[in-house]
């Protein structure tokens, strides 16, 4: 049974990263524009986190450093598809191939080197019930912060008439231009936070999960993210479980692994990527349900003259 | 038609009260055309004001000016005698300024009360505006419930959700942007009644339309506009078709030579068809019955929204899920058939939307024969260039399209001379059937005019011709015998001799006799 | 605040300096990276751009890597012109590298006597299987579950990576080859045919060119190939005239991972004579950048593959004269794609900088 609470325990905080770069991608595409640049994104905030953390000793530093890196990229890949209108889905690969070679190249100073493990408090007090003191609440902050995070945003889509603006833009950002909101500013702030927030779990990555860099860290992470999003209906509460869901899969194929189990270690480590797959399948089959629920703009250019 | 006595206007106050809006010198260049030249337009407070113009005329550039979307070149505006600059939406909206869009600016996914909230200023809660909505639509008598979403509406009642959101709103000025193309002819006169009961209150109406006949019967006033310049100023009232017409297009409007048509053998047969539709959004088909002969035009008349898209994708084949003998070419069953089977049969379709479904508009014209002829295709698809070059300037001389030649780009071209292209790349194809839809939306009088008589000619060499249009006036000119399509139902035919615009408007509501047993769809009144 | 002003039609004049103009940012953007990193601009950039030029041999080199870039690219070119979004031709390579190479391994170790004119069609044919065959799990994803290709080719690709892993640490691991993650070398008549004596170049790159000419009379001088051009801008008109996406998604899946197979098979049983984990430098991603810097044009896909070849090589030489890190090369490929993308506005509007409309 124990062995259950840790599985849970690691699956939190597996899932996390997950849930706070899908969270940062749920509000942009909420605001009608995809970022195919996530991953890149993520693996530039990665090492601007640890270099930070290197240097400064301070994680919560680096998870600034993250979120400015990720909102920084973001902000110029917003500039380019929303008052250049480039194409969405080129401009975003476009990033996220920069990213990663960007990101190969300032981390070389800092393959190998080392931060201080960060200490995990967990929740005082709660930590020590039985099981699911260790299952639940034994995390690192930011793992409650990402729970906390999607109440956020939740509350924020449905409960606030700025909430209301930024879907009615996903809808149709031609009505909200007529109606005179000023549909590319926002559609930028909502580019930006949502990359500050993917560059927030990049820095957790390299900060917090494995104190580490090295290139290619990010190892996909982006792309299961956007897959994320797919797969929650842009519905944050959905979003947050189906991070866990990956995180669950994760983790049980590492646990796999290690109890011995006879199948060779490549095999295991592709069930995460083939699990998004499968997901991919499930969700789209009722192409109907998919576009009642998506935001009716995503990816289509806007021209604010008409 | 006969005019109905309108509501007098607001007693004329004499240099009291200066106009609610003037216009001076108001010029707009865009690159390639100037869209409103030196214009000048004046409107009293309870005055409803029309403006009047073909399409192309500059008068929605003039709208977007008034309303903030766009800023103008030169000229100054005046509201209330004081001259204002309107920036932006935001403040035209500030100044009294309500507009009413002919394509409505609503979320489909949001409920009623959410989509006007969005359309005021910021500091009103949720539930004002809900009971707000109750209280304006009660005093105008629209039906109208604010916690029902959008995409459940009827185009009718989404737009009784634009004008309650301008109504919230106490307009000093409300613009209404070709209001009527989407309401049957009971749902006009409702709307006329709201609209006069609005100017008894002193708020001054623009009335954007082309439509001569609602123009006589509701303003007060018209601006007419010919090519971004004003040509004329009048009281409606006083004016005739001919002496209007002539201010809007510079000519009377074209007569359509009429020849009696001379019916041969059934080209098209439909027998109930029923169909779920494809799409959340859409209409289920039911049991529509349809007789096509050769050497006739039948038009189906309707507002947009009962069924149109959904029938004619079936007829065309872009919808092949239809029993393959509820649709017959010549006795031929044809339901299962996709699109390219049914044109190599002879059936082909001219669809309502031009740039992006009719032709594409990143490929040349020459490019875009191949959407729906072969002729120039050889061994393994190749292409010979030089046949489909000859093929498109054939076409493009007969049809007298305006372009840059074979080569030319199809979003080069204006929205009158592609559809001559289009109608006229599915003409030469010497087709048995031809299914139009919406033939002349959007294109310029002369241009229409060629259109339709380019489609009579088709008829009189024996083709069968189906025409769908929104606008009554241009069935009634060009069919010789008329459905109408009701949420999905099909009624029975009539003889365009034997209708009535009234009649077809009871129709339009869903409201025919029942159809003979022998479900030929066989029509009311008409000859043997 | 820029505002973008429609043209009232392309502009030829700018498509021509758009590519001039990306590429000379991009080669500003270097020379500032160069100076911050303490090197001198100049030299760097002359070893970066020039050097890859000089001389016989190493054009043969740009050659030998422009040929997998051309054979990617010109799949890409008409998938993405077809609205296919196929991003992970990367693992299409890789499994065209598994079969290819698997192929010259059995020939090997079965000791067959074939001559190498011989064996190249199997190995093309071998290469397209293997990379046709995993692009068509991405087309049947999509045509039956409409499950969105790019995710799907991607994840994909991590799988082929993961796959080749396992392979040559497991079952194909050379038993001599001291435990290192190889298999055996391929014996000489797998060996794809040498251009020139004494140069790598090799006949691969001799296909690729054909290639180019077959796709581009392909995609303008044939209805196919205008058929599936449709679907990508004008979705609408495809289905007006009766154009099936379902064959479009298919047919530019299989072609492109057909080509892409081929350019791994190419990659293994070439210059490399052997299977390892790092038979690809990223090809497959790479091309992704060349398509679009050739604008999905065969011909510009040639042109695009050089110069993204001279950013390898050049990168490569960096590193080893100039102490210069290599991973530069992929900053340099991003750059490159971002400002092209932007200058490409250009094309079709006018950048107009005040405030007022």
């Amino acid at each position: 049974m124990n062995e259950l609470a840790l599985l849970v325990a690691a699956t939190l905080a597996a899932g996390t990263p997950l849930a706070l770069a899908g969270m940062g991608l749920l509000v942009n595409e909420r605001a009608g524009v995809l970022n195919l640049g996530a991953e890149g994104l993520m693996l530039v905030a990665a090492v601007a986190g640890f270099a930070t953390a290197y240097h400064t000793g301070s994680p919560w530093l680096a998870f600034a450093a993250g979120a400015a890196a990720g909102g920084l990229i973001a902000a110029i890949y917003g500039w380019l598809v929303i008052w250049l209108n480039t194409n969405q889905y080129a401009t975003g690969l476009a990033v996220s191939l920069f990213g990663s070679g960007f990101s190969a190249f300032v981390g070389l100073g800092y393959v190998g080197k080392q931060i201080r493990e960060q200490p995990i408090d967990g929740v005082p007090g709660l930590r020590d019930v039985p099981l699911l003191g260790v299952a639940l609440f034994r995390q690192h902050a930011m793992v409650y912060l990402a729970v906390a995070l999607t109440a956020g945003v939740a509350w924020f889509l449905y409960r606030t008439r700025a909430g209301l603006v930024l879907r009615s833009i996903g809808e149709s950002p031609q009505s909200a231009h007529a109606l005179g909101y000023p549909v590319q500013r926002i559609r930028l702030a909502a580019v930006v936070a949502g990359g500050a927030l993917c560059g927030v779990a990049g820095a957790y990555l390299s900060v917090v999960y494995t104190p580490l860099w090295v290139e290619g860290m990010v190892a996909g992470r982006g792309w299961i993210a956007l897959a994320l999003t797919t797969f929650a209906t842009w519905r944050p509460t959905r979003l947050l479980l189906g991070a866990y869901l990956f995180g669950g899969v994760t983790m049980l194929q590492l646990h796999l692994q290690a109890s011995g189990v006879q199948i060779a270690p490549q095999f295991m480590s592709m069930l995460p990527y083939l699990a998004t797959v499968v997901v991919l399948v499930l969700i789209s089959r009722n192409p109907l349900w998919i576009r009642l629920n998506m935001p009716a703009s995503l990816g289509k250019p806007f021209f604010p003259g008409g | 038609m006969e005019a109905p006595a309108r509501t007098p206007c607001a007693p004329l106050r004499e240099n009291v009260t200066p106009p609610r809006l003037e216009l001076q010198h108001v010029t707009k260049r865009y690159a390639s055309l100037v869209a409103n030249d030196d214009v000048a337009l004046t409107v009293q407070p309870g005055e409803i004001h029309a403006v009047l113009g073909e399409n192309g005329a500059g008068k929605s550039t003039l709208m977007k000016v008034i309303y903030g979307a766009v800023r103008p070149d030169a000229g100054q505006i005046l509201f209330d005698g004081r001259p204002v600059q309107i920036r932006s939406p935001h403040e035209a909206r500030a100044l009294g300024i309500a507009m009413v869009f002919q394509h409505f600016s609503l979320f489909d996914t949001l409920t009623v009360a959410e989509n006007v909230w969005l359309g005021m200023g910021r500091d009103v809660p949720l539930q004002r505006v809900v009971d707000g909505i109750r209280a304006k639509a009660a005093e105008y008598g629209l039906e109208l419930d604010p916690q029902r979403t959008v995409h459940s509406l009827s185009v009718g009642e989404r737009q009784r959700v634009e004008i309650v959101r301008a109504l919230l709103a106490d307009p000093k000025l409300l613009i209404l942007d070709e209001p009527t193309s989407v309401l049957t002819p009971q749902a006009v006169e409702k709307l006329f009644v709201t609209l006069r009961q609005l100017a008894s209150t002193g708020c001054a109406i623009l009335y954007i339309s082309h439509k001569l006949d609602e123009i006589r019967a509701l303003c007060h006033q018209c601006t007419v506009l010919r090519g971004g310049r004003v040509t004329g100023h009048c009281d409606p009232a006083q004016e005739t078709t001919a002496s209007l017409s002539r201010l809007m297009i510079g000519a009377e409007p074209p007569r359509l030579v009429h020849r009696e048509s001379k019916p041969g053998e059934v080209a098209l047969r439909v027998r109930d068809l029923s169909l779920p539709k494809a799409d959340r959004f859409g209409v289920d088909l039911d049991r529509v019955c349809l007789d096509l002969r050769e050497g006739e035009v039948v038009g189906i008349a309707g507002v947009s929204g009962n069924g149109q898209q959904e029938l004619l994708a079936a007829l065309s084949g872009e919808d092949p899920r239809a029993p393959a003998g509820a649709i017959q070419l010549f006795g031929q069953p044809i339901g299962q058939l996709r699109s390219g089977a049914r044109r190599r049969l002879g059936l082909h379709f001219v669809p309502e939307e031009r740039l992006g479904r009719g032709a594409v508009p990143s490929l040349s014209l020459a490019h875009n024969m191949l959407l729906t002829r072969n002729e120039s295709l050889r061994l393994l698809g190749w292409i010979d260039r030089r046949a489909l070059r000859y093929q498109t300037s054939a076409i493009i001389d007969r049809f007298k399209v305006k372009s840059g030649g074979p080569g030319a780009v199809a979003r080069s071209l204006s929205g009158g001379n592609l559809q001559k292209y289009i109608v006229g790349r599915e003409i030469d194809a010497v087709p048995k059937v031809l299914l139009v839809a919406q033939p002349t939306w959007g294109v310029d009088v002369g241009a229409a005019a060629q259109i339709r008589g380019e489609l009579m000619a088709l008829r009189d060499a024996g083709c069968a011709v189906l025409v769908v249009s929104e606008e009554v006036d241009e069935l009634f000119e060009m069919t010789d015998r008329l459905h109408v399509i009701a949420r999905g139902r099909l009624s029975p035919s009539i003889g365009t001799s034997a209708a009535t615009v009234e009649l077809i408007g009871e129709w339009m509501s869903g409201l025919w006799p029942a159809a003979p047993s022998d479900g030929s769809g066989a029509s009311i009144g008409e000859f043997p | 605040m820029i505002r973008l002003e429609a043209r009232p039609a392309p502009s030829g004049l700018m498509s021509v300096l758009s590519p001039v103009m990306a590429f000379a940012i991009t080669v500003a953007a270097g020379a500032i990276l160069f100076a911050a990193l303490g090197k001198d601009p100049v030299q760097a950039l002359t070893v970066f751009l020039v050097e890859p030029f000089n001389g016989v041999r190493a054009v043969s080199e740009l050659g030998l890597k422009s040929t997998p870039l051309i054979l990617i690219a010109l799949g890409l070119a008409l998938c993405f012109r077809s609205n296919v979004w196929n991003i992970g031709a990367e693992g299409q390579f890789l499994m065209g590298a598994v079969t290819g190479g698997g192929l010259a391994m059995w020939v090997t170790t079965a000791g067959l006597d074939l001559s190498r004119w011989a064996f190249f069609p199997l190995l093309v044919l071998a290469g397209a299987v293997g990379g046709a065959l995993w692009a068509g799990i991405v087309a049947l994803l999509r045509d039956r579950f409409n499950a969105n290709e790019i995710l799907v080719s991607l994840m994909l690709v991590y799988v082929a990576n993961l796959f080749l892993n396992w392979l040559v640490f497991g079952p194909w691991k050379d038993p001599q080859g001291f435990n290192f993650p190889q298999t055996v070398t391929f014996a000489s008549q797998t060996e794809v045919p040498r251009l020139i004596r004494g140069m790598r170049l090799h006949w691969g790159f001799l296909a690729s060119l054909v290639a180019a000419l077959g796709m581009w009379l392909f995609m303008f001088r044939t209805f196919t190939g205008i058929q599936l051009q449709v679907g990508g801008p004008a979705p609408a008109a495809a289905r007006y005239a009766g154009f099936s996406s379902r064959a479009a998604i298919w047919s530019t899946l299989l072609v492109s991972g057909g080509l892409a197979g081929v350019a791994g098979a190419f990659e293994a049983a070439g210059p490399m004579g052997q299977l390892t984990p790092h038979v690809s430098a990223g090809y497959g991603f790479t091309a992704i950048i060349v398509a679009f810097v050739g604008r999905l044009h065969p011909l510009g896909a040639i042109l695009a593959s050089v110069v993204l070849s001279t950013f390898l090589i050049g990168g490569e030489l960096a590193q080893s004269r100039v102490g210069l890190p290599s991973a530069l090369t992929g900053v340099f490929q991003g750059v490159l794609l971002l400002s092209l993308l932007a200058c490409d506005t250009l094309i079709q509007y006018r950048v107009r900088w005040r405030g007022a409309r």
